[in-house]
C-alpha cells in the first residue's frame, strides 16, 4: 500500500505546521520522518492517519483518494508516544479493542490475540493492567494493539522516545525484524538520527514545515543536499570563505569545486564532517589549518579529538579511527596541523530546498 | 515532631511512635492525665546497634524523660484543635441532633404519623424523591455533553460559555425561581402561549424540575470538564484510529474513565436537589398537596406550629443527606486509592 502525499499545507492559527509537502512513500517500505522539533513531522504523520485534516492538499492510499476519509474508516495502525493504552482495561481487552469494536466472533478474538501477545512476547500478561507495564512492555501492547486489526499501514509518533536507552535499542532492532516478515508499509517519526538511520529504508528530513531531502540513509548522509541536512546528520565542522574559477577557498583550504567556474568571487561555505578531517604533525601541503589541541576523547569507536584555530576562535571536531590516533599519541596543548580528506561547500544565497 | 502528627496520635489506638534520626532512634510514648488530659510526651533515645560492635541492647537504652518542646506548644495545640471541634460540635452537630430530638419528642407512633399518616406530606416526599432524580437526570446528561464540548473542543465563545456555566452558583435561588416566573409565568413572556397549549410550568411540577434543574446545573459540568482535560484525548484518538464509531467511544473508553468524577458530581447534584428551597419557594406557589416539595412542606409545617411533624420531615431530609454524605466520603476513599 504505496502512500501519495500531495502539496499538504497545514496551519494552526498563526503557526504553519506543513508547507505545501509532497510526499512518496513506496508501499512495504519503511521509511523515517526525521527532524527537530516542531518541523512538522508529527502533523504529517496525523495528516496521513487522519487523526488531523489538512488545509489543503492531498492524500492518496495506493490509487484511492482517502483526503475526505475519517480516521476510523482509513484501516490505518497508529502508535502514539505515550503508549496511549486505555488505562481501565487489561492488556487483553486493549489489543483486542479494534476487533471487538469490529464485532468479531469472541473465539476469533481470542485466538488473534493470543497470536500477538506470543509475537510482542507477552504471553503471560493478558490479564495485567496497563499502569502494572514497563514502559517497553506497553509499548509492545501498543504496537499489538494496532497491528491487531491487519493494518494497511503502521504509522508510529516516536514510539521509542519515551524509554532508556538500552530498552529503545532492543525494540529498534525488534521493529526492523517484525517489517522484514511483515512487510506492512510503515512510517515513523523519530528526532534521533541514529534510529532513523538503522531502522528505515527510506529517511525523510523536515524542517520548519518543509521536506529537505528525501533518499536513503546512505545517500543523505554522504550527499546531503542543503546545509541544513548536512548539519542536523551528525557533527560538522563549519569554514566560511569564498568561491572563484572553480575552486573553493575555505579557512585556509582550497577545495575543487566546479559548480562555479566563475571569475568573480562568492561568499561559500565548506562543512567538514570529524571523520573526514586528517590531524598530521607536520603539514603536507601549504593549505593546512594549524591548531592546538584542548581535549582528547577516548570514548567508544572512535577517538574524538577537539582542537582550537591558531589565530581565531574556532572549534574544530576530528575523529580519528583509534589505530591512527594511538600512533599519533597526541597530547593536550600539542599543535597539530588539519586537512580535508573531503568537503562540502555551499553557497548561502542559493535556496537549496526543494 | 508536627502538631499534627501529635494531635492525631491523641486519639489513635497507638500510644507510642518511633522516629528515627541520625543514627539514634527516638522512642516516643504519650500518656495523657485521666483527669486534665494533659499529654505528656515521653522520650526515650537508643543508640542505632552497629554490626560492628554489637553490644547486648539494654545497655544502649537510656530511661525514660520528657520530650524537649519541638514547635507548637501544647497549651496552643489543644486550643485549636478545641477550637475545631466546639465550632463543629455547635454549629452542626448540636443543630442536626435537636432535629432528631425534637422529631421523636412526641413518640415513635406520632413520628410515623407525621411522616405517612398526613396525606401531604406524602405527596411532598413523592414529589421530592420524583424531581430531584429527574433534575439529576438532565443535568447529567447536559454536564457530560457540555464538558466534552468544551474540554474537547475549541470554538469562539467557549470561554464565555464556560464562565456563564457558573451562573446558578453566583445568582441567589430566590432570583433564579424569579426568572422563571418572569419566563414563563402567565404575566410573563411565554406563559401565554405554553398555557395556550395545555402546559403550565409556574405553580405546576415542571417548574419544579425547572427550577431545580437550574440550580443545580454547574455539579456535573464543574467535576467533568478537568477531569476530562487532564484525561487528555490520546486513549480517544487511539479508539478513532481503530476504528471505533462515536458510540463505541463513549460507551467503551471515555465512559470508563470519568466514571468516579461522573457519579461524585452526581451524588453533590442530588444533594443539592432533595434541598433547594428557595428557587422551587417562587415557582411553586406553594400548594400544599400539589407543589410543595420537602423542604418547602417543612417550612409549612413549621409556619402552622406543628413542630414535630415539621421536625419530622426535616429528620427525614437530614437522613437523606447524610446517607449521601457517606456515600461522598466512601467514594473519595476510592478515588485516593
Amino acid at each position: 500500500m504505496s502512500i501519495r502525499i500531495r502539496q499538504v499545507t497545514k496551519r494552526f492559527s498563526d503557526f504553519v505546521a506543513l508547507e505545501d509537502v509532497s510526499l512518496d512513500v513506496p508501499s512495504g517500505s519503511l521509511t523515517a520522518l526525521l527532524g527537530p522539533s516542531g518541523s512538522g513531522k508529527t502533523t504529517l504523520l496525523r495528516i496521513i492517519a487522519g487523526l488531523e485534516h489538512a488545509d489543503r492538499g492531498s492524500i492518496h492510499y495506493a490509487d484511492e483518494d482517502v483526503t475526505q476519509r475519517a480516521a476510523r474508516d482509513r484501516g490505518v495502525g497508529f502508535v502514539f508516544q505515550h503508549y496511549a493504552l486505555f488505562r481501565h482495561m487489561t492488556v487483553f481487552e486493549n489489543i483486542a479493542f479494534g476487533l471487538r469494536v469490529r464485532r468479531i466472533p469472541k473465539s476469533e478474538v481470542r485466538d488473534r490475540v493470543n497470536e500477538l501477545l506470543s509475537l510482542v512476547r507477552l504471553d503471560n500478561l493478558g490479564h495485567r493492567y496497563p499502569a502494572e507495564l514497563s514502559g517497553g512492555q506497553r509499548q509492545r501492547v501498543a504496537l499489538a494493539r494496532a497491528l491487531a486489526v491487519k493494518p494497511r499501514m503502521l504509522l508510529l509518533d516516536e514510539p521509542f522516545g519515551a524509554l532508556d536507552a538500552k530498552v529503545r535499542q532492543e525494540l529498534r532492532t525488534w521493529l526492523r525484524r517484525l517489517h522484514e516478515e511483515m512487510h506492512v508499509t510503515s512510517v515513523f517519526v523519530t528526532h534521533d538520527q541514529e534510529e532513523a538511520f538503522e531502522v528505515a529504508d527510506q529517511v525523510v528530513v523536515m524542517r520548519q514545515g518543509q521536506i529537505e531531502q528525501v533518499g536513503t540513509p546512505q545517500a543523505v548522509f554522504e550527499h546531503p543536499a542543503t546545509p541544513f541536512v548536512m548539519d542536523f546528520l551528525g557533527n560538522v565542522n563549519v569554514f566560511h570563505g569564498r568561491v572563484q574559477e572553480g575552486h573553493a577557498h575555505v579557512g585556509p583550504f582550497q577545495i575543487a569545486f566546479h559548480d562555479y567556474p566563475h571569475a568573480e568571487p562568492r561568499a561559500a561555505t565548506a562543512y567538514v564532517r570529524p571523520h573526514e578531517l586528517e590531524i598530521e604533525r607536520s603539514p603536507s601541503s601549504s593549505a593546512a589549518l594549524r591548531g592546538r589541541i584542548v581535549q582528547v576523547n577516548p570514548a567508544g569507536a572512535v577517538v574524538k579529538v577537539r582542537l582550537v584555530e591558531d589565530g581565531s576562535q574556532n572549534e574544530i571536531t576530528v575523529d580519528l579511527v583509534r589505530d591512527r590516533a594511538h600512533d599519533l599519541s597526541l597530547q593536550i596543548g600539542e599543535t597539530v596541523y588539519v586537512r580535508p580528506r573531503a568537503a562540502r561547500v555551499f553557497m548561502p544565497e542559493v535556496d537549496y530546498a526543494i | 515532631m508536627p502538631a499534627s502528627t501529635l494531635a492525631r496520635r491523641v486519639d489513635a489506638s497507638a500510644s507510642s511512635a518511633v522516629l528515627r534520626d541520625r543514627g539514634e532512634t527516638s522512642v516516643l510514648a504519650m500518656r495523657p492525665h485521666p483527669l486534665t488530659l494533659q499529654l505528656t510526651v515521653f522520650e526515650r533515645k537508643e543508640k542505632r546497634v552497629d554490626s560492628a560492635h554489637p553490644v547486648h541492647a539494654d545497655k544502649q537504652q537510656q530511661p525514660w524523660r520528657p520530650a524537649p518542646v519541638r514547635d507548637d506548644p501544647l497549651w496552643l495545640r489543644v486550643a485549636l484543635i478545641g477550637a475545631a471541634f466546639a465550632t463543629v460540635g455547635g454549629l452542626i452537630l448540636v443543630p442536626v441532633i435537636y432535629v432528631f430530638v425534637q422529631a421523636l419528642q412526641a413518640g415513635l407512633t406520632t413520628y410515623w404519623q407525621n411522616l405517612w399518616g398526613d396525606e401531604d406530606t406524602r405527596h411532598a416526599i413523592w414529589l421530592t424523591m420524583s424531581v430531584a432524580p429527574l433534575s439529576v437526570l438532565c443535568n447529567t446528561l447536559f454536564g457530560i455533553a457540555a464538558a466534552w464540548t468544551i474540554a474537547r473542543f475549541r470554538f469562539p465563545g467557549r470561554a464565555v460559555l464556560t464562565t456563564l456555566l457558573d451562573v446558578p452558583f453566583a445568582v441567589s435561588s430566590v432570583v433564579a425561581g424569579l426568572m422563571f416566573v418572569l419566563l414563563f409565568g402567565m404575566q410573563g413572556y411565554l406563559g401565554p402561549m405554553l398555557r395556550a397549549w395545555g402546559i403550565q410550568v409556574i405553580f405546576a411540577w415542571p417548574g419544579l424540575v425547572l427550577a431545580t434543574t437550574f440550580v443545580t446545573l454547574p455539579f456535573v459540568v464543574r467535576e467533568l470538564i478537568p477531569l476530562l482535560q487532564a484525561i487528555g484525548s490520546e486513549e480517544e484518538l487511539a479508539a478513532v484510529s481503530l476504528g471505533a464509531n462515536p458510540w463505541q467511544l463513549f460507551w467503551r473508553v471515555t465512559l470508563p474513565n470519568i466514571k468516579w468524577g461522573l457519579i461524585y458530581g452526581i451524588i453533590q447534584c442530588q444533594a443539592r436537589a432533595i434541598g433547594e428551597f428557595g428557587a422551587v419557594y417562587v415557582v411553586s406557589g406553594h400548594i400544599a398537596g400539589q407543589t410543595d416539595t420537602m423542604p418547602l412542606r417543612v417550612e409549612k409545617l413549621f409556619q402552622e406550629y406543628n413542630n414535630p411533624g415539621s421536625f419530622a420531615v426535616a429528620s427525614l431530609l437530614t437522613i437523606m443527606a447524610l446517607v449521601m454524605l457517606i456515600a461522598k466520603l466512601c467514594l473519595e476513599r476510592i478515588l485516593a486509592a
